[in-house]
Formats: structure tokens, sequence, C-alpha cells
């Protein structure tokens, strides 16, 4: 047992790539990507916005119509699965139900005809990491949901493959394994320093393991970077609204400084200063997260008038709709014990670093 | 170095320097020639041994084509000049083959033009044999890998590989003999084309004449079986349909018992029914005797003829509209109808308003099913048809009969295969994707409402009638084998399985005296042959259909399910037109037996196979892909363990059907290979029934022993979740 799970991590890149089903359906539109090596990138999107696509291609398992697609240095776009470095943990996780766990875990290296000590050493090294040693002998019908996912992850990881991709990993799992899981798949990722793409449609997941987000939308990316950027500093509206819940409402902005960095906003009675984000003066989109909004009594001067029109008790916090002059809030407050009644008058404002500006 | 062309490069060569090259004498598996002249004897010789002596030097270009592609075995794929190489070696290398192989008979040039041109040859050739087998299959397998390189279904050298050995299978054992049998039909007896003596054949009175509208005369056949056809589709799915409510929505707890029903027509073979029904309405039957005695009157032949064959096919065919309709009215979701009848509908108007259009693709189905076996149906037109001649039995009359004209036969086929393939096409093309069964993957918890009463009175009652009579027809089939003379003399005797299956001893150990034996052993022995190797296609098939993404997919789809439409008179008829000369010279072997039964059964494999696949999760084969197996190791180590109970279901069904078929059977079989149903029919034109009934007994009760070892060995099988059983149908 001397054997050791080692990374080979290479860096992924997509030059212009596109894909197109039959003659009409375009999943992925000309996307250029990159992943670096010992990164763990997270394609995120709704339904059908071609994130597994993406995942699929990397993988192999669907050819690019047109464009190329490196692991490493190597141009790999016109190989095959077989023969890309590449291993992925399915979402059905598809261990094959007629071999056991050590055969399982142990397949691709009885394919890539290693030595019988080899092929034992390192499928035990695998399982230990997984923390299933000793189930060797247990068929994937006799485990739990938990285990089988690990139990793919082991025989993912055994190959030492330049690129590790998960589809959607979690969605098999009860919402309090995921928690756990997810965790375990990231410590793996940083301490064996593996390039990881993992596609996901829960943007909680996607902000929780990834070191950066890729957004997707209609077949292209919407917006890359850091879990914090996206959702702090969201490129359109339809990242706002789509990576946490966001209020996006009309605004004006009246005027840019001559360092083009300050805005100063009007929206309704309420006049703001915000980072201009390069957008110039004319109608444009503010998003402020509910938990950013502020429900106060009395009208501190930068506030809108309104009423609660709608009150939610949801355990931890509290969930509030108040219409103004200038469109429905959802509004989320921490404090649970001085609840604001229904058609009770109160002052909406923003807390610091609370409104961001989006391009119209 | 690529390890696939070196492969084939050395099969070929293993075929051209060291196997006989024509075909052998003695059949495929009798190896005298080894120590009978070898390899010099011109009848043994392989090829390169032939070019040697300098004999048959038409030959010469072979090995060219075989040895070109060694220059670029140790080139990269990448290198154009590699599939460039390998697709002209393999592309014209066949093509070669098989021209030589066409232009060159027993008679020298097989045509005028080529004496014309090249004088007189001066010698002849033989049917391919071992050595040109592999030959072929070497340039059939140098083309798919150079097409493979090419980047066709991502440069995957098995996928290629086994569509280009599919569609070879395929091209040489069903279209060919097909479009050889139009050509023939357009020919007179001189061998001269001619298009006017084609129609004039094809528009016949005998074919379409209506006579029997005006006067009282019959038909033309081709009214005839049209008649019958639509008759029986028409009664086989009203029946199958009670029968599918009755066991599914009835809440009867027999109802359980009628599912053996679906196994009997698989076991039974076709004209036994016939048989049965001749026992029981024949001129000396006991229903006839009965009734004429009662009523005082002489017994007639009122059962022969249409009445006949209508009953017996109903009896034979309405299992399978069972079969289809139990699917279809299950896959009708009782959720639907129960969001009807919380909408107030009344349970015949939920019934009429949404189950039964909601079935209605499925019951088309059901009716073009039993139109097309109908058309097909040969044994028991044969036993039962009297005066009433139908296109099956009248190709094998033009053919075995005094007649001995092939080109009425082929005439009469292309009637046939018109009726038939218009069925199957309309099946395909209408049914094919549209289906209304609305099992959405997600549970459905409803239950199935209750048939409406003024239905399931009357089901009853049919239900009823029908599995009584099916009880009295298959008692008599067994009681017919222990009675002396049917009709005359009804004490019991053992003499007919005596003089079929008697047993001896003498001094080299048991003895097989009955007159049955031999041909029980053929049987099982090309039925045992052909079983592997039909499910073995098939299943390859089912692969590339289900898994695989290609050009031209659809088409190849139609092929290969097209042999189920083509009768098996017409198969029978068109090879024996097609191999009874060389290239392939057939006629008279196991072999010619064996591959009927493949290609004839091969959809039966398909289906096993497709829905057996179609349950298993495709990322089964993607996790293994990406763990860097390829296809072939994927489909050896991952799709055959998984689909274990499908091959074994269709080794089975390819098996019993193979031991219970008669239509293509008996143009092929000769004197050394009798199959068991050609005995039984030849005993039945003897009306000698007594032999024929209990032979028909032995075949069903080993057929049924076989199908129920099955089903033990195959509930048994343990493969996890994913896998459920297949339900292969016989249709």
């Amino acid at each position: 047992m001397t054997a050791q799970i080692e990374s080979k991590a290479a860096s992924v890149e997509f030059k212009q790539v596109t894909k197109i089903y039959g003659s009409e359906v375009t999943a992925v539109d000309s996307v250029s990507l990159t992943v670096n090596a010992g990164e763990l990138v997270t394609l995120l999107g709704p339904s059908g916005c071609g994130k597994t696509t993406t995942l699929r291609m990397i993988a192999g398992l669907e050819m690019v119509s047109s464009g190329a697609i490196f692991i490493g240095d190597k141009d790999v776009t016109l190989l095959p699965a077989t023969d890309r470095d590449v291993s992925m943990v399915f979402q059905s996780y598809a261990l094959f139900p007629h071999m056991n766990v050590f055969e399982n875990v142990s397949y691709g290296l009885r394919v890539s005809k290693l030595s019988k000590q080899e092929i034992a050493d390192k499928t035990n090294t695998g399982l230990e990491l997984v923390g299933l040693s000793g189930y060797g002998n247990r068929l994937p019908s006799e485990l739990s949901g938990g285990q089988q996912q690990r139990v793919a992850v082991a025989r993912a990881l055994v190959l030492e493959p330049q690129v590790l991709l998960f589809d959607e990993p979690l969605s098999n799992l009860d919402a309090k394994l995921r928690r756990q899981v997810r965790e375990e798949i990231r410590e793996l990722q940083t301490n064996l320093g593996l390039t990881v793409v993992y596609v996901t449609h829960d943007q909680e997941e996607a902000l929780a393991v990834s070191d950066r987000i890729i957004v997707m939308r209609n077949a292209a990316i919407a917006q890359s970077g850091s879990p914090r950027d996206l959702y702090e500093q969201p490129a359109d509206s339809f990242v706002a609204d789509f990576i946490g819940e966001a209020n996006i409402m009309e605004a004006n902005i009246e005027a840019v400084d001559a360092s083009n960095e300050l805005a100063t906003v009007r929206l309704g009675e309420m006049q703001l200063q915000l980072p201009s984000r390069g957008i110039q003066p004319g109608s444009a989109k503010l998003a402020v997260r509910p938990n950013r909004i502020l429900l106060n009594q009395t009208d501190n001067g930068a506030s809108l008038p309104g009423t609660v029109h709608k009150c939610t008790y949801v355990g931890n916090h509290m969930e509030y709709v108040v219409s103004t002059n200038h469109g429905d809030w959802f509004a989320i407050s921490d404090d649970v014990d001085n609840v604001k009644e229904v058609g009770q008058s109160v002052f909406v404002s923003f807390r610091d670093r609370g409104p961001v500006l989006l391009p119209d | 170095m690529s390890r696939t062309v070196a492969l084939w490069v050395t099969v070929g060569l293993l075929g051209f320097c060291v196997l006989p090259w024509y075909v052998l004498e003695d059949g495929l598996w009798s190896f005298e020639w080894l120590r009978d002249g070898y390899p010099f004897d011109l009848d043994y010789a392989p090829g390169l041994f032939l070019l040697l002596q300098g004999e048959k030097l038409w030959l010469a270009p072979i090995p060219f084509f075989l040895l070109l592609p060694i220059l670029i075995l140790n080139a990269s794929k990448r290198n154009p000049l590699f599939n460039w190489i390998l697709c002209i070696a393999g592309g014209l290398g066949l093509f070669y083959l098989l021209a030589q192989g066409f232009s060159i008979g027993i008679r020298g040039w097989n045509a005028e033009i080529f004496t014309q041109t090249f004088g007189d040859l001066g010698d002849r050739q033989f049917g391919f044999g071992y050595g040109a087998m592999l030959v072929g299959a070497a340039f059939l397998f140098f083309l798919t890998t150079g097409i493979a390189a090419r980047g066709v279904v991502n440069g995957d050298v098995f996928v290629v590989g086994s569509i280009g050995f599919v569609i070879g299978l395929v091209s040489l054992f069903i279209l060919y003999p097909v479009l050889n049998m139009l050509s023939s039909a357009l020919q007179d007896n001189d061998g001269a084309y001619s298009f006017s003596l084609f129609l004039s054949k094809f528009f016949s009175d005998k074919i379409w004449g209506l006579h029997c509208v005006t006067e009282n005369r019959s038909c033309g056949v081709a009214w005839n079986s049209l008649i019958l056809a639509l008759c029986v589709g028409a009664s086989t799915t009203l029946l199958g349909l009670v029968f599918a409510l009755v066991a599914t929505r009835s809440g009867l707890r027999q109802a359980h018992l009628l599912r053996p029903l679906t196994v009997l027509p698989i076991i039974t073979p076709p004209f036994v029914i016939g048989l049965a029904i001749i026992l029981l309405f024949g001129l000396s039957g006991a229903v006839t005797t009965f009734v004429a005695d009662l009523l005082g009157t002489n017994p007639t032949r009122w059962v022969y003829g249409l009445p006949g064959i209508l009953i017996a096919q109903m009896l034979s065919f309405t299992p399978i509209a069972f079969l289809v309709l139990i699917g279809v009215v299950e896959g009708v979701s009782p959720s639907m109808e129960e969001a009807s009848q919380t909408l107030r509908a009344s349970r015949w108007q939920t019934f009429k308003t949404v189950s039964l259009p909601l079935m209605r693709p499925g019951l088309a189905n059901a009716f073009l099913l039993g139109f097309i076996e109908s058309m097909a149906d040969f044994g028991n037109p044969l036993v039962l048809g009297g005066n009433y001649d139908v296109l099956s039995t009248e190709i094998f009359f033009a053919i075995v009969g005094a007649q001995n004209d092939q080109g009425k036969a082929a005439v009469l086929a292309i009637v046939l295969l018109i009726f038939t393939l218009s069925a199957f096409y309309a099946q395909r093309r209408w049914l094919g994707k549209k289906s209304y069964t609305t099992q959405t993957g997600k549970g459905d918890s409803g239950i199935p409402a209750s048939l409406p009463r003024r239905i399931l009175f009357p089901s009853y009652v049919l239900v009823a009638i029908w599995g009584s009579f099916t009880l009295v027809v298959y008692g008599m089939i067994v009681y017919g084998g222990f009675v002396e003379v049917w009709g005359l003399n009804h004490s019991l005797t053992f003499k007919h399985y005596i003089t079929a299956f008697d047993i001896g001893f003498n001094d080299n150990g048991i003895h097989f005296k009955g007159s049955a034996w031999d041909s029980f052993w053929t049987t099982l022995k090309i039925a045992a042959t052909a079983a592997p190797l039909t499910a073995a296609v098939g299943l390859v098939t089912a692969y590339l259909l289900v898994r695989q993404n290609f050009t031209g997919k659809h088409a190849f789809e139609f092929g290969t399910m097209l042999s189920f439409a083509i009768p098996g008179t017409v198969i029978g008829v068109a090879y024996i037109l097609a191999f009874n000369v060389p290239p392939l010279e057939l006629t008279g072997t196991g072999v010619i037996l064996v591959l009927s039964f493949i290609f004839r059964n091969m959809p039966v494999g398909i289906r096993a196979g497709i829905a057996s696949m179609s349950q298993l999760d495709k990322s089964l084969d993607e996790a293994s892909l990406t763990l860097g197996a390829n296809t072939w190791r994927t489909f050896r180590e991952i799709i055959l363990p998984l689909m274990r109970p499908a091959i074994v279901a269709a080794l089975v069904f390819s098996f019993v059907r193979a031991m219970t078929a008669i239509s293509a059977v008996i143009f092929l079989v000769s004197a050394e290979h009798n199959m068991a149903t050609s005995y039984i029919i030849g005993r039945v034109e003897n009306n000698d029934y007594g032999i024929a009934i209990a032979y028909s007994t032995v075949l069903i009760v080993v057929m049924l022993t076989a199908v129920s070892l099955t089903q033990l060995l195959v509930g048994k099988s343990k493969t996890g979740r994913r896998v459920s059983s297949a339900n292969a149908q016989p249709v």
C-alpha cells in the first residue's frame, strides 16, 4: 500500500468551440475558456445552457463542430474519449452493476494494462482516499447513495487524470449529505492539486466549491470570475438574478465623475453615489440583494417610502415584500423578534456596498 | 504499428495461401481434403497453389490487393496515405473478388459479352470456399478500417467494422437474393429480359382476376390473400384487445392465466393448428361427424378453404396481437383515466374518449402485424387451403409442382412482397415514432379504470369461448397422436410414436430406428448452429442502432428489420434462385438452412437487444470510455455481461423459431438435410396424420422444455438494478 495517487493536473483550453446538434440546435456557441492546472472551475447555468455539453466535449464524449480543445499543451480536438487523459464522475455515478467495488475502481487501471501489483496498490489507495477501505467486495447495489458516489470518485481518481470532471455529482444525494460530500470533494481537490471542471445548476453549491465560476447562458459564457466577484459584481441582470436573489430595478445615471469611477444615480426619490463600472449616463439597472435592504421606521434622507405588502416567517429570518412608488422590493431581515406588520409604512434604504449598477 | 491492419492482412493471407479457395463438395465440416492431395489437388488447393500451378490465373490480382496495406503498416493513422491505401485495397479488392466470382461460373464466362470480348475462357470455377471467404472478410475490414481512419464515427474501428460487417451480410443474404429474384422475374425462359412479358405475368388473370364477384369461380390469388389477411388482421386485433383488456383491466384474479397464452404461438409449428382443425372439422373430423349424425346429413368439406384457414390463423396469431396490445393497454396512464373520471365522465365515456384513442397506434400496429403474419403464413393454407389458393402456397407449387416455373414463382413472390412491404412500410412510417403510450418515467400511482359493463361481459364470453377452444385444439394435438386412424378407428395406440421415434440397441450401442430421428437430429443441429449466430448478429445490430450515431442509420435500421417483412416463401424462392450457382453455391447444404434462419430471425435478436439495451444507462458506456477502454472492450466487458438475459432470450427464441419454421425451409431442404417441419408436411401430404401429429407433439414438448428452462435460468440472473430482464417478443 505504498502507492500514491498523484496529480498530473493540466490546464484545459477551449478556442472558439462550437457544438451544433443536427443542423439547427446550437448547444455551445463559439466558447473560449481556460481552466488553469490545479484549479476547480464550475460551469453554472440553467438547464439547456450548454454546460453539460461543454463538459462532455472536454471528456471527448461529444466532438466539437468547430474550434479546438487543448489539454495541457496538446491539441485533443480530434481524440475520442478513450484516448484522452480525462476521467469523469457521472450524475448517475455509472458504476458497473456487474462488478464489485474493487473491480469498478480498478477497471481503468486494468484497461491501461498496469501490473497486477500496481493495480491492487492503486485501487486500495484510491478506496482509502475516499474512506471505503474494506468495501472492495461489495456490489454497487449494496452501497448507499453516498458510498456509490465515493466509489465513482475513487474510480476516476486512481487513473491520475490530467483533468477530473464532475457532472452534477450531488444531485442524487439528499440535502444534508450534499454539504458533506461537496466539502470532501473540495478537500481532495486541494490536497491532490487536481484540475477539476464541475457542472452544477445549484448556485449555492457552485459558490461553495469553486475557485472560479463560469456562468453560462444560451450556449455562451455570461460571466466568469471568483465566487465573490460574481455575487458582488455581477456583469448583467441575468447573472445577478441567477446567482442569489436580487431586486433589479430601473434607474437613471445622472452623471459620471471626471475620473469615470463614481456615478450619481437617481432612483425615484432617492439619489445614490455608486461605482460607475464603466456605464455611461442614461438609463441603467440597479441590482440589490435582499439582505442588503434596510427597512426603517424613519426617513434618513436617502430612502424610498413604502408599505409592507407581504410578510413571511421562515425560521431564521423574515421575508418582506415592500411596495413603493418605484416597484416592489423583496427584503430579508434577520430581526425575527420585531416583525413589521402588513400595511405598515416603512422607508427602504440600502446598506453600504449594497446596490450594484448594471448595464441596461 | 496498426494491429488491426496486421490482423486482417494475416487473415487474408491465411485465406489465400493456406485454406482451400473453392467450396468443398463434402460440406464445410468435412476435413477429408487435408488427407486427399492438399495442397496441390485443384479441388482443394488454396489460391496461391492454384496460381503456382498456372491455374485460375484471373485470381492473380488478389494477392496484390492483400499485400498493399503492408506499405502503411507502420504509418500513423493521421497520415492521409493510411486511409487512402486501405480504402483502395479493401474497396477494389472486394470489388474484384466479387466481379471475378460473378463473371466466371461453371461454364466459363457467365455472360455472352465477355466471351465475345475476351474469347472463350476454356476454364471454369466453383463457389467460394473457406479461402475466398477469409479473403473477402479481409478486404471488407481493410475498407472499414480505412473509412474509420478518415474520421467516420469518431474514427472508431470497431464500430465502423461492425457496421460494414452487418451491411455486408444483409446485402449478401437479403438484398442480393431478393434483387436477383426480381431480375429473374423480368426474364423469359431463355434468360432474355422482357418487361412486357413481366407485365403480362404480373397482371395475369390468375393473380388479379375478379371472377368471384360476378360468377361462381374463384378470384385471383392476390385477392384471396388480401381478403384473408384483412380478415385475420381485424379479427386478431379485436380478440387481442379483448384479451389484453381482460388480462389487465378486469380485476379478475384468474386473469394472469391468460399470460402463458403468449408462449403458445412461439412453440407451435405454424401448421399444427391447421392439423388440429382438420381433426375437428375435417371430412372425418370429430365435430363434423357428430353434427352430420345429429342432423342426418352427409359430412361436408366446408372447412377446407377460407373458413378453415381463417380459424387456424386466428388461433395462431391472436396471441401475437395479445402480446402487442397488452403493452399498449398497460401503457395508458391510469392518471389520465382518473382525470377523465374526476371530470365527470362515466366509465364508458372514459373508455371511448380517452383510453381507446390512446391505444389507437397500438391497435394499428397489431393489425399490420396480423396482416403480415397472415400473408406470410404457409403451413395453414397448405394444410387447409383446399381450392382457396393464396400467394404463399401458390409460390410453392410453382416451384415444386409439375410446372417448375421459377419465373412464375418470382412474379408471385414479388406480388406477395409488395403487400407485406407496404404493410411494413406503413407500420414504420405512421407508427414507428408515434406512440401515445404515456409512461413518463415518473411513478404513476393511479389505479387503472375498470372496464364498463357493456364491454366487460362480452369480453368474458369471448375469452371463455376462445380459451376452451384453444384447450380443445391442443388437446386434439396430443390425443390425435395416440389414435389408430382418425375418423375410422379411434382405438388408442403408441404405433405412431414407435414408428417415428423407435430406439433399438445393436452392437454399436443405441440405434435410432424411428423414421423421424434423422430429421429430428438435423433440426436440432441446424437450429443450435443458427441460434448463437442469430443472437450475435442481432445483438451487434441492436448495439449499433441503440448506442451509435452514424449517417444512414435510418436506412440501416430499415434494411436490418426488412427481413421481418419478407415472407419465408419469398426468401426460400430467392435463396434457391441466388445460391444455386457460383460464386455462392449453397443449395443442398446445411449452410443455406442456417443462413436462412439467421436472416429470417435476425429481427427477433435485434428487438431483444434493443429492448434490453435501452434499459442500460448510457453513462455506463461513457464511464468505460472515459476510463480509457475502447468501444470493443466496452462492448465486451460492460454491455455483453449486462445483457445476459437478452442474450439468453435471443438464443432461445431463434432456436425455437428455427425448429418451427417451415415456409423458407421447405424450399431449401435436401435429402441429406431434412428438417422436422418439412418431414411432417410430407407425412400430411400422404394423409399420414398419426405420425405428423405425434411428431408435432414431440416438437412442442421439446420447445416448451427449452423455453421453461430458460425462464428459470434467466429468472435467477443477478445483475444489479439497472437491468431488467428483456421482454423479447416473437414478432
